[in-house]
């Protein structure tokens, strides 16, 4: 048992320190959910991409490194420790393209994956409906075959980046007779296509992080679907249990807010705040610890060919809950000033929304203790 | 001992209710905190007229109040614009602190915006000289809020207050709440400073209870008519628990608050403010919780719930100034002990 990386692990830890200590815009961006700021988040996937740092884990053909999980772990510590700017192309980069690798085509792979790599082309998730959330097998969008193709018909909504973005991917009810997982087709299309309409939604913060998108009679080619028709669920969960846990929210992130907490906490002066704060600053940082060397276990698993299953649920409570932790620990060093509106707040307000995105906490609960702990199903209706 | 509302306060609460759910104070708040005060300046003045506002001349400090906190009807007949100037009848009495806590829990049930706690029970302990009663002030702690509509502006420099004038904007995470940085300028006469600080913790501390008590209530609703897996998530025992946990805080939130009313001193209000801040944010991050997505927008209302908690977690006192002033205060208490 050992934590130690290889020669090429640690120089590739080194290259990537070193540029990102060179390449990091010194001031934040704008907000990646207002038009400016997603725009220059887009120039900034660029110039990741122009070094091949954009999709590090990605085979060299479509961009990336070919690097190995251990590597992009490491290259995610870095990325956040550096301070760099968060990623626009990232439901994209890590929840469709380990689809499109595993279930495209060639021609899909050719087509969608290099300018994904360069953030030309932003992607957005189309999972979830109004009347579909935590219960997404209940999807009622449907699609119905025509001459070389698809229409595409119904709602979707909370889909993150589709605000600005060009792309969307989600599941459609492709056979109106099937029930729940069966019967639904993954698609990809484009969110300017004839029949497509967006409607930007505001978040808490004020700005528009997620939008509904309307479907009305929208044509997708055969050969934008993705897997086989009626095979989208089968398609779609192929990955989720395996990479969206981690690969979503690697613990980097995490350990880079705990580390500029405790800047924060060695910051303030107020003796009433440090002393009553001291606790849940170092309780929070042992939680990101907790979660960078859990982190590696689950690195090894999969790195021996095992599949993480039902312990991305694990995975999933403790980041989200971690990082509101991290933030309301945050707002407590900030006294009086916590109301003003900083990036702390930005971060607070943003993970709120983590126990409820890629899966509600409550869901990943009765999964962990349906699944993990065996216990009996719960009544459903 | 009656720990209760008597039917006068009861009727107090209900008026303010009524006037507040039909005039539309969400419109009122979200108008404001896009720059629009029109709305939230009328419902100011339907506020002021159910006596809700400055306590006037020559407020006694509230220790000196009756014990009981006052049974009073609202005065509604006393007051409007014109009563101070035309010689009509004299000055009713300012309100009590049940009436205050009443009020501000009326305040946060229905996020109405404006600088209410600085109007309404700081400044008019803090200023006693000058009657402030058809005025809109606001006080630096450190920030001013809403210092763009008050007719009067106020900061706290080594312990004298002085008369500021409003400098910058400074964004609040609740954008309903303008907050603006001071310049002190000349020193005036005050009142009980300390008094006035504990009155309007109070203040804090109900309109806390208040919010708290409305996302509680607009989320019990939400998940009887929310269904997923054929079933309403209200009866899942997760939901449930968490909107139960909800409840039992703001129950042991009330008495702190309004025990705090009856008997107004540093230890009781800070008490209640910790409670009632740490319940609201409770029920905020649970009702956030089981709405699911759509809590997370701001075009639904209780976001704007969701943010007044937040800003309010730190106005008038963090939980650790609290704490520690509350710890003081036994401690003290513990020495004087002849047992000791
Ligand atoms: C910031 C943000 C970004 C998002 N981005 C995307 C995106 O890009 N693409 C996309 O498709 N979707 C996205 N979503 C939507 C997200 O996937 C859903 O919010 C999530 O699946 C929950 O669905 P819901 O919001 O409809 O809540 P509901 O499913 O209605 O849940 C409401 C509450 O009921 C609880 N509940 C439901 N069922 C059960 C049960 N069986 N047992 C116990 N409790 C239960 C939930 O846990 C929750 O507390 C995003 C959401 C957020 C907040």
């Amino acid at each position: 048992m050992n934590l130690d990386f290889s020669p090429d692990e640690l120089a590739f830890r080194d290259e990537a320190r070193a540029w990102l200590a060179a390449n990091v815009p010194a001031e934040p961006l704008p907000s990646m959910d207002t038009a400016d700021g997603f725009a220059a988040h887009q120039q900034w996937e660029r110039r990741l991409a122009d070094e091949r740092w954009s999709v590090v884990s990605w085979p060299e053909e479509f961009g990336g490194r070919g690097a190995s999980l251990v590597e992009w772990v490491i290259f995610e510590e870095e990325y956040y420790r550096a301070g760099a700017p968060g990623r626009v192309s990232q439901n994209g980069i890590f929840l469709l393209a380990p689809i499109i690798f595993d279930h495209g085509t060639a021609d899909q792979q050719q087509r969608w994956l290099p300018s994904m790599a360069t953030g030309e082309t932003i992607w957005a998730q189309a999972w979830s409906e109004p009347e579909a959330g935590s219960d997404l097998a209940s999807l009622r969008s449907t699609a119905t075959q025509v001459a070389g193709g698809w229409l595409l018909n119904g709602q979707k909504t909370w889909s993150s980046r589709a605000a600005y973005a060009h792309q969307g991917f989600g599941l459609f009810r492709s056979d109106p007779a099937a029930e729940r997982h069966r019967g639904l087709t993954y698609f990809c299309f484009p969110l300017d296509a004839d029949g497509v309409t967006v409607r930007p939604i505001a978040q808490l913060d004020g700005e528009a992080g997620f939008a509904e998108l309307f479907f009305d009679d929208v044509f997708v080619p055969d050969a934008d679907v993705l897997g086989d028709p009626g095979d989208g669920w089968r398609v779609a969960m192929s990955t989720a249990g395996n990479e969206r846990g981690l690969s979503l929210r690697s613990p980097g992130r995490f350990c880079a807010t705990a580390d500029r907490l405790l800047d924060l906490y060695a910051s303030v002066l107020e003796p009433v705040e440090r002393t009553s704060s001291s606790a849940a600053v170092v309780d929070a940082w042992l939680r990101a610890e907790a979660y960078r060397l859990y982190t590696w276990g689950t690195v090894t698993q999969l790195a021996g060919g095992g599949d993480i299953g039902a312990a991305g649920s694990v995975n999933k409570v403790w980041w989200s809950e971690l990082d509101v932790a991290l933030h309301e620990t945050a707002l407590g060093l900030l006294g009086a000033e916590a109301e003003v509106a900083s990036s702390w707040t930005d971060g607070y307000l943003f993970s709120l929304s983590g126990p409820i995105y890629a899966g509600t906490n409550e869901i990943q609960r009765n999964i962990v203790a349906e699944r993990i702990l065996g216990l009996p199903r719960e009544v459903r209706g | 001992m009656k720990f209760t509302l008597t039917d006068e306060q009861s009727g107090f609460a209900r008026s303010l209710d009524d006037l507040l759910s039909r005039a539309d104070s969400v419109a009122a708040n979200r108008a404001w905190a896009a720059g629009d005060h029109e709305p939230g300046l009328k419902l100011w003045s339907r506020l002021a007229d159910l006596g809700v506002g400055g306590g006037g001349r020559g407020a006694p400090p509230p220790g000196k109040r009756t014990p009981g906190g006052g049974g009073r009807p609202p005065r509604a007949h006393l007051r409007g614009p014109g009563w101070v100037s035309g010689g009509g009848p004299p000055a009713p009495p300012p309100p009590t602190p049940v009436e205050i806590g009443i009020a501000f829990e009326a305040i946060g049930r229905h996020v109405v915006p404006g600088p209410w706690i600085e109007s309404a029970a700081y400044l008019p302990l803090a200023r006693t000289d000058v009657d402030l009663t058809e005025s809109r002030t606001t006080v630096a702690m450190p920030y001013a809020v809403d210092a763009d509509v008050a007719d009067e502006v106020y900061a706290l420099v080594d312990g004298e207050l002085h008369t500021a004038t409003a400098e910058r904007r400074v964004t609040s995470i609740d954008p309903s709440r303008h907050l603006f940085t001071v310049t002190a300028g000349e020193p005036v006469a005050h009142g009980d400073l300390d008094a006035a600080y504990d009155l309007a913790v109070l203040a804090t501390a109900a309109q806390l209870l208040g919010a708290g008590e409305r996302v509680l209530a607009d989320s019990v609703a939400y998940v009887k008519q929310r269904t997923q897996f054929g079933r309403a998530i209200g009866s899942y025992q997760a939901i449930k628990h968490q909107l139960a946990d909800a409840r039992i805080a703001l129950d042991f939130a009330r008495p702190l608050v309004f025990g705090a009313a009856l008997e107004l001193t540093p230890r009781s209000v800070s008490a209640a403010k910790l409670q009632a801040a740490e319940a609201a944010n409770l029920a905020a991050r649970v009702g956030l919780q089981v709405h699911g997505a759509i809590g997370y927008t701001e075009e639904y209302d209780l976001s704007r719930w969701l943010l007044r908690i937040r800003a309010l977690q730190s106005a008038w006192g963090t939980a650790s100034f609290h704490r520690e002033r509350l710890l003081a205060s036994l401690l003290a208490d513990q020495s004087l002990s002849p047992s000791k």
